[in-house]
């Protein structure tokens, strides 16, 4: 994975809460099997409406998505993920996030700072009135600022390390393969195994 | 220390304490004992162990089946859809690869994997149980600790069988009560999540408790547990008690003899001790609980179904009522219409919310020597193929065709439209799936979530109805239901 340390790129205000992950991404694109080139299903329903934010110049460059409370709920599709990844967003501001989603970002390096609800009004008024204006996410110091508005956010400390050194979650798992060997040795034999395969 | 029963199943898999404090500390590492796979969240996970030269460290706890992309119709035909029919020989051509047991389209076992695992008798009390699907929460009904998970976590599983997880909040759900007629597991979630509201279950496990919950059969426990992940909860579970037991017993991978003994000892323990405090305590009295539909765009907008549908201004937060306003747009609804007036095109009748025997009997008791409003087209969808040939033998396909219902062969279907049953745009429908998210049931399409008896109703009157609406009042609807 790699590293984020702190990210500086035009914020694209999208006041609505309860984006599910539906909206950031159609169930019909998942039928791909790769893990890249979801760029143009990113909001794929939204993005029909030439009114919706990311078909008006600069917000379709944008890279700090700043949304309402309640982003990324519903299905566990890390594709959501990969999308937004793909269209360029390297981080997404919330007051709350769902939680399979904020997993899921921690994993593909796409960082989502939580960010008070209050803050988040005052950063979509600065955008909205200065269009272009660029956040800043700094990973390190846990703030994030847009013009003149400095504010914290919160990140769970493991994901903050893992986002920050970059490190890849299997590997460091890996390196405690005896303890899960150990821990195998000790189960129950009255819980199920798939194989050998028992049917009705 | 006294301790809740989601506490005592994490304890009981913990691999390795966490690191403590400071700022790389890590989580807990957690073994799970099964993981459950379909075709849309695994081609990239079983990409990467191959890109990394891994292997599935545990196949003989892991199981695939093909369910989203599945088609209801034509099942011996090659899917018409290319890119569906790719994904669905990636994950054959993968399980091959890392000898992982399928069940495909065609076989008695196939389905959608929530209906699948419960019914070979793989998911038991006290297991970890993980799958790319959000809907995974339904296992706890067992008394699971189950959770969907992303691509990047299944890859996490098939190489280490293991999840590093960040520690959870205990959430209580006491329902207490007795239900009305008519009214069911499916009410009793959606009104818990209009109560707590989409992201009230954030960071927490709910576990639901409670006459009213003790009352409940397994499949109605399943129903509710499905839908944790609407509240925003990752898991929900329910304390195993004799009915799981009774659920459980001789069912293919369930335990047998001094194994079956060993195992119901182990399973007695697995309930909230006495004292143990949770961290927040949710009250829902169902004595006065209506059959519940939804009206908006995410499961927490809904209300009872005699109720109308609400104004913006009802609400008082900004960002409530903003989303109320929007919801409404979409629906093509108006504030204050009464919810039985609003008419639907279609009735779909599945998912791994209500899909199971019980739903399907509970819904062909309401229609049976009825005839569908003419209007309507009606779906019923087994959740899985073994749902499908009980059903059958029950003589229940023949009490829908008659009815004037399509019965379809089994699969996730018009819960989420990845295969070809979808809404058109416009299009209205009652169903007894999870989400009523903008799109979900097809672009455009506007969804109402309900029971499988509310959804039966309504395919008769072609309106939102309740089984006590239809003349005469059937025979099931018109029992109370003793929690006693």
């Amino acid at each position: 994975m790699e590293k984020f340390t702190t990210h500086t790129g035009i914020g694209v205000p999208l006041r609505q809460s309860n984006v599910d992950t539906d909206q950031i991404i159609p169930a019909v694109y998942l039928k791909r099997i790769t893990r890249t080139g979801f760029e143009d299903a990113l909001f794929a329903a939204w993005r029909k409406d030439p009114a919706f934010i990311l078909n008006q110049a600069p917000f379709n460059a944008g890279s700090v998505l700043v949304a309402g409370p309640d982003f990324g709920t519903g299905s566990s599709r890390e594709h959501a993920v990969w999308a937004l990844k793909d269209y360029g967003f390297k981080t997404v501001l919330s007051s709350r996030f769902a939680d399979i989603f904020r997993g899921n970002s921690g994993k593909q390096g796409l960082l989502a700072a939580e960010v008070a609800q209050d803050d988040i009004e005052l950063i979509w008024k600065e955008l909205e009135n200065a269009p272009g204006t660029e956040v800043t996410v700094d990973l390190v110091s846990k703030t994030v600022q847009c013009g003149n508005i400095v504010a914290p956010f919160e990140i769970d400390d493991y994901t903050r390390w893992r986002l920050l050194e970059g490190l890849d979650d299997i590997g460091l798992t890996l390196q405690h393969e005896e303890d899960i060997t150990a821990y195998e040795a000790t189960r129950p034999s009255f819980k199920p195994k798939t194989l050998p395969a028992r049917l009705s | 220390m006294a301790k809740t029963l989601a506490e005592k199943v994490w304890d009981a898999h913990v691999v390795r304490k966490g690191d403590g404090e400071g700022a790389n500390a890590q989580p807990d590492l957690l073994f799970i004992d099964l993981h459950l796979v379909h075709e849309v969240t695994s081609p990239q996970a079983f990409e990467g162990l191959r890109l990394a030269g891994r292997k599935l460290r545990r196949p003989d706890l892991t199981i695939a089946t093909e369910d989203h992309n599945t088609p209801t119709l034509d099942i011996d035909k090659p899917i018409a859809d290319l890119t569906s029919r790719t994904q669905i020989q990636t994950l054959r051509n993968n399980c091959q690869e890392f000898g992982v047991r399928l069940h495909s389209l065609g076989d008695a076992e196939q389905g959608i994997v929530h209906v699948v695992g419960p019914q070979l008798g793989l998911t038991q009390p006290g297991m970890t149980v993980v799958c790319g699907d959000s809907h995974t929460s339904t296992h706890g009904a067992f008394g699971a600790l189950a959770m969907g998970i992303g691509t990047s976590e299944v890859e996490h599983v098939m190489a280490t069988q293991t999840l590093s997880l960040k520690p959870f909040k205990t959430m209580a759900i006491n329902v207490e009560g007795t239900l009305r007629p008519g009214v069911s597991a499916k009410d009793i979630i959606l009104a818990v999540i209009a109560k707590i509201g989409t992201g009230g279950g954030q960071g927490y496990v709910l576990e639901y408790r409670g006459s009213a919950i003790r009352a409940l059969s397994m499949e109605a426990r399943m129903t509710i547990c499905n839908m944790s992940i609407e509240a925003g909860a990752r898991a929900g579970l329910v304390a195993p008690d004799q009915t799981t037991y009774d659920y459980m017993y001789g069912r293919p991978h369930a335990p047998e003899g001094d194994e079956w003994d060993a195992a119901v000892e182990y399973w007695n323990t697995l309930s909230t001790d006495d004292g143990a405090a949770f961290d927040v305590e949710v009250d829902l009295d169902t004595d006065t609980l209506e059959p519940f539909v939804t009206w908006g765009t995410n499961p927490g907008q809904g209300v009872s179904l005699s109720a109308k549908v609400p104004s913006p201004d009802d609400f008082g937060d900004e960002n409530a009522k903003a989303a109320a306003e929007r919801a409404l747009q979409y629906m093509g609804l108006e504030a204050g219409t009464p919810m039985k007036d609003i008419r639907v095109d279609t009735v779909f009748l599945g998912s791994c919310t209500n899909s199971r025997m019980e739903d399907l009997r509970a819904a062909a008791d309401i229609v049976r020597g009825r005839t569908k409003d003419p209007a309507v087209r009606m779906l019923v969808v087994p959740g899985s193929a073994r749902v499908r040939l009980e059903a059958e033998a029950e003589g229940l396909d023949k009490v829908f065709k008659d009815f004037g219902a399509e019965w379809r062969f089994a699969g996730c279907s018009m819960c989420l439209g990845m295969n070809p049953d979808q809404l058109e745009e416009g299009e209205r429908c009652a169903s007894t799936s999870n989400r009523n998210f903008e799109g979900r049931q097809g672009k455009g399409g506007r969804t109402h979530l309900v029971s499988p008896v509310v959804a039966a109703a309504t395919a008769v009157r072609g309106t939102l109805s309740s089984p006590s609406d239809l003349d005469p009042v059937p025979e099931s609807a018109a029992v109370r239901v003793d929690a006693a």
